[in-house]
């Protein structure tokens, strides 16, 4: 193996959950304020993964008061608690960019079946 | 201070136990043998030679090849005097420093040749502001601007900072703080970037405080 890989290699999660582009996904993600730790949870469709290794990111895009949000995630954080896979998206390309000129129905996503 | 001289592997991430992200360099670090030391009797200053990197015997030249025979040890490619280092006891002739010599949270500084950027102009080379792009401007995005006065001087001041070779020189970064250390890779993994290319040859020494 790749040396440089190997010095990051223990810090790659294996309990992420398998999911791509086009999948509704809610990231539990760990926020620390002052001296409290909470869960907060950002619910969005995934529109691009990207990278490899301990380097993979995934951006999240959800429509907040008719605003759309982005937020990118690196996979291997340690910041995220869980991520749950809540429906499998149908879609033909791996980034979904295209979302971004859509809204309301035409941004829907079909369920695979 | 000991020092060791290293290959550069690449940059990756890391995180820490508050889940930030931290950019690091891989070094190949070590083992290095000392070649040499330099006393205040015999050659006027101390210092500790280090080599790193085996080559092939037949390589080596007879002068090189007796040089390293007399430290007991194989032929290296990179040889590297480091002053102001303290020369104690364990330090013999021909015994190995390895990247164990340098522990997690230390400052070091690193220093090596930068990439070379071939003629550049002053925007990149010495961070000139350019010209404007808009209000009926032509060719003066890039441009230096003024060089100097006009009949006097009559000339332009040396030492102008003008477009020229830029990179492939010696740099040296401080205050990097090690982040991890791989004793059973030689492996040492700094915070931040570090001149050079990949595979370039890098000399890390420990700061003291």
């Amino acid at each position: 193996m790749n040396k440089v890989d190997l010095v990051a290699n223990e810090q790659i999660r294996e309990d992420i959950p398998d999911f791509s582009s086009g999948d509704t996904v809610a990231v539990h993600l760990k926020v620390i304020e002052g001296d409290k730790e909470r869960v907060q949870i950002f619910q969005g469709v995934v529109i691009q993964k990207k990278g490899s290794g301990i380097n993979a990111t995934f951006t999240v895009r959800k429509v907040s008061n008719g605003i759309g949000v982005e937020r990118v995630f690196p996979l291997n954080s340690p910041r995220i608690a869980k991520i749950e896979r809540l429906r499998a998206g149908k879609v033909r390309r791996s980034k979904l960019f295209y979302l971004r000129n859509l809204r309301g129905k035409a941004a829907r996503i079909d369920e695979k079946r | 201070m000991s020092a060791l001289i290293a290959k550069k592997l690449g940059m990756t991430r890391l995180f820490d136990d508050q889940g930030k992200n931290i950019p690091v360099t891989v070094l190949q670090a070590g083992p290095c043998y000392i070649t040499q030391i330099k006393t205040k009797e015999v050659d006027g200053y101390e210092a500790l030679q280090l080599g790193f990197l085996s080559k092939k015997e037949k390589l080596t030249t007879k002068p090189l090849a007796g040089h390293f025979k007399k430290a007991d040890v194989s032929p290296l490619r990179i040889l590297k005097e480091f002053r102001d280092v303290k020369i104690d006891e364990s330090m013999k002739l021909g015994s190995e420093l390895k990247v164990d010599i340098f522990e997690v949270g230390d400052t070091v500084m690193v220093s090596g040749v930068s990439k070379g950027k071939g003629f550049a102009g002053g925007v990149k080379r010495h961070g000139f502001h350019g010209g404007q792009k808009t209000h009926g401007q032509s060719d003066r995005l890039r441009a230096p601007g003024s060089i100097g006065q006009s009949s006097y001087p009559s000339r332009v001041i040396k030492g102008t900072r003008m477009a020229g070779r830029m990179g492939g020189e010696n740099v040296t970064v401080r205050n990097l703080e090690v982040v991890k250390i791989d004793p059973a890779n030689n492996l040492l993994v700094i915070k931040g970037a570090i001149p050079g290319s990949i595979q370039g040859i890098v000399y890390v020494k420990k700061q003291e405080l």
